[in-house]
């Protein structure tokens, strides 16, 4: 497991005290996985600063894991807090959809 | 279920993965491709799911081939549910490590998507759950669901061609069922073109009765039954029945055995009917045709063999209480179980239902004798080549087992077609007796005549029987001015007959009478020639005597003188002759 768990750090804590933990399903370095995991990190960083946890599971290494979290696609990103869970597909190349995905753009931030 | 050989042939047969499942291993000639991808599409409710989980649940049971299923729609707890009813215990092979139930869940509101996937993730899955159990047989249903669950159709199809190739790599077997689509067997058009066989299930309703059908549409690298069988769900899973046996290969039997009718055993000349073969008793309304089945099923049952009697107009009481009126017992065996009576109205099931109902209970009870009381009725479920084909099946079946089966048929006598079954399953049979009405002035009479006999020669008459206490007696031929006579005129016959023998015993009873008084006649004349001849000889005897007597003097006088000269004694007086 490439557990690259961040925890908040530097930035401030969010205005309403939500915190998402997320998890970001992969299989290999594929071109695929690291472009989302590229994606990720860099909106997490931008919006969600100190506001999150983050693990990556390689199902290649961990295959018992899909079944918990009904992952097909690959990547696939669960969004597990907060509720609901939200699952985001793809590459993550469309930060629209993305944000939206992830309900940061709807609490209006930017 | 017999099992057919495949011809040997010079090159190696496709490797085949025996489904376990009645009757598709036949017309599969084999089974499914082994380690290759199989699609079962249809409609809703056509047993799709059923066959697939009947598929791995044999495999487990039957060829110790652990599965996979994932299921794209119920949940694990929901299929154990409904297969439970079948027999089959998913959570029990789970915890054996025999089986593994993935419920792959699809919801596309949870789902968001954001650039470039593929379903690996599926793969991965359906790898783990294979490599952990060491599985030899797949099943996935329906695969359709994913479209639902994805938008990126392109995706989608290119993924599961690439499902399809993994799975054959993998080396699994593998059934993927799919909902049958407008004017295509799929709705995407997509998995019949990558699945190596395609067996299309179809659910029709014809007058309110409905049937199941099952094609194999495609098998590559394989011939197989391209016909439509009919198949079944029942209490034991799904049962498919091909058509006909593909071989007309069964073993006879030399062996002979009565019909129970001692009369009519007589008009065969090896005094009964082979065992194995098949017998057919066609007539109309009301001429023992049921009497002549309980005595043939009474008189196997006396043999000591099970039988098994299918009633389809008559409740097993009432039936045995009408054949005890004929002094046709049926009760004692029943009572041991050597008689199994099997009623039902034909209109209960679906031909194939009848047809798989009889196939049970001959697998259950094994009987060596089958009754079928009438195979007309069938023809209320089902069009005439329905039954007729239904009917093949059926003795087919019986004969391959070898079991002695006897039929009977009503047909109608109005319609002129005396000597044709309407479900044409004349040709089929090996012994077919006809039982009618011999219809003279003012009364009807039964007669009985054998129509063929494969295998023996028999009578060609018309023999009357009657139906009496004792069961069915065959009356003896007679034969009148016009032919066989019958009925009263039968009794006619036997009273002149009668009237004629009391006339000769009179006449000799006349001539004894006059003998009598001849003798007595002749003695008298005797007695009389005796009496006459004694009178005379009395006389005859008196003469004699005298005649005697007289010379008896005669000689002693000669003697007296004679003395008296010679010796000269003085003469002294002589008492014989002084007197």
């Amino acid at each position: 497991m490439m557990d690259m768990r961040e925890a908040p750090t530097d930035a401030a804590t969010p205005p309403d005290g939500d915190t998402w933990e997320l998890r970001l399903y992969v299989a290999g370095h594929t071109t695929k996985s690291v472009t989302a995991l590229a994606n990720l990190k860099r909106y997490c960083e931008q919006y969600l600063a100190g506001r999150y946890t983050l693990d990556v599971i390689d199902l290649l290494q961990h295959p018992q894991l899909a079944e918990g979290d009904q992952i097909l696609a690959i990547p696939t990103l669960v969004r597990k807090v907060p509720e609901p869970i939200r699952k985001i597909i793809g590459d993550l190349s469309n930060e629209e959809k993305v944000l939206v995905g992830l309900d940061i753009r709807t609490r209006g931030d930017h | 279920m017999p099992e057919y050989k495949l011809a040997p042939t010079a090159l190696p047969q496709l490797p085949k993965a025996l489904t376990g499942i009645d009757g598709l291993d036949e017309i599969t000639e084999g089974g499914l491709p082994l380690g290759r991808p199989t699609l079962v599409c249809g409609s809703a409710g056509c047993g799709k799911t059923l066959l697939g989980i009947e598929f791995l649940v044999r495999g487990i049971i039957d060829y110790n081939e652990p599965g996979v299923l994932m299921t794209f729609e119920e949940t694990a707890d929901e299929l154990a549910a409904n297969v439970t009813s079948l027999g089959f215990d998913l959570k029990a092979m789970q915890a054996d490590k025999k089986l593994r139930v993935d419920h792959v869940h699809i919801d596309r509101s949870e789902i968001e998507e954001t650039g470039e996937y593929d379903l690996e993730g599926l793969f991965i899955r359906l790898g783990y759950a294979i490599d952990s159990i060491g599985a030899k047989r797949v099943m996935l249903d329906t695969i359709e669901a994913l479209f639902s669950g994805f938008p990126n159709e392109a995706v989608l199809r290119s993924e599961i061609r690439r499902l399809f190739r993994w799975l054959k790599d993998k080396g699994v077997t593998t059934i993927i069922t799919a909902e049958r689509g407008e004017g295509t067997l799929t709705r995407q058009g997509l998995e019949e073109y990558v699945s190596d066989c395609v067996i299309l299930l179809d659910n029709r309703v014809i007058d309110q009765i409905t049937t199941r059908r099952l094609r194999i549409v495609k098998y590559r690298g394989t011939t197989h039954g391209t016909n439509e069988y009919p198949y079944l769900i029942t209490e034991e899973g799904f049962s498919v029945l091909p058509i006909t046996s593909l071989k007309l290969e069964h073993t006879v039997s030399n062996e002979i055995i009565s019909s129970g009718v001692p009369g009519l055993d007589e008009m065969f000349t090896r005094r009964g009917w082979y065992k194995g073969s098949s017998i057919l008793i066609t007539g109309t309304a009301g001429t023992a045709k049921t009497t002549l089945a309980a005595s043939f099923a009474l008189e196997a049952c006396r043999r000591g063999e099970r039988c098994l009697y299918f009633a389809f107009e008559e409740s097993p009481a009432q039936l045995i209480r009408n054949m005890r009126t004929v002094g046709l017992d049926l009760q004692p065996f029943v009572d041991q179980g050597a008689l199994i009576i099997e009623a039902s109205r034909p209109t209960l099931n679906g031909l194939e239902r009848h047809l798989v109902t009889v196939h049970k209970l001959i697998k259950e009870h094994e009987p060596q004798t089958v009754v079928i009381d009438p195979i007309s009725n069938l023809v209320s479920v089902g069009s005439l080549s329905e039954v007729r084909s239904m009917l093949t099946r059926l003795i087919d079946f019986l004969k391959v087992s070898n079991i002695t089966a006897l039929f009977t048929a009503l047909v109608s006598a109005r319609d002129g077609r005396m000597e044709m079954t309407e479900e044409g399953v004349s040709s089929l049979v090996d012994t077919w007796i006809s039982v009618r009405d011999l219809e003279g002035i003012g009364e009807r009479n039964r007669g009985l005549s054998i129509l063929k006999a494969r295998g023996m020669a028999h009578s060609n008459q018309v023999r009357e029987f009657l139906v009496t206490d004792n069961g069915i007696q065959l009356l003896d031929v007679v034969i009148g001015p016009m032919g066989i006579i019958t009925g009263a005129s039968r009794l006619t016959q036997r009273m002149q007959e009668q009237a004629q023998l009391v006339a000769q015993q009179h006449e000799l009873s006349r001539r004894d009478r006059e003998l009598e008084r001849k003798r007595r006649v002749l003695e008298a004349t005797i007695e009389n020639l005796r009496t006459e001849f004694e009178s005379v000889e009395e006389e005859l005897r008196q003469v004699n005597n005298e005649e005697h007597a007289r010379h008896e003097a005669l000689s002693s006088k000669r003697h007296t003188m004679g003395h008296s000269l010679t010796t000269n004694t003085p003469a002294t007086p002589d008492p014989q002759h002084s007197a």
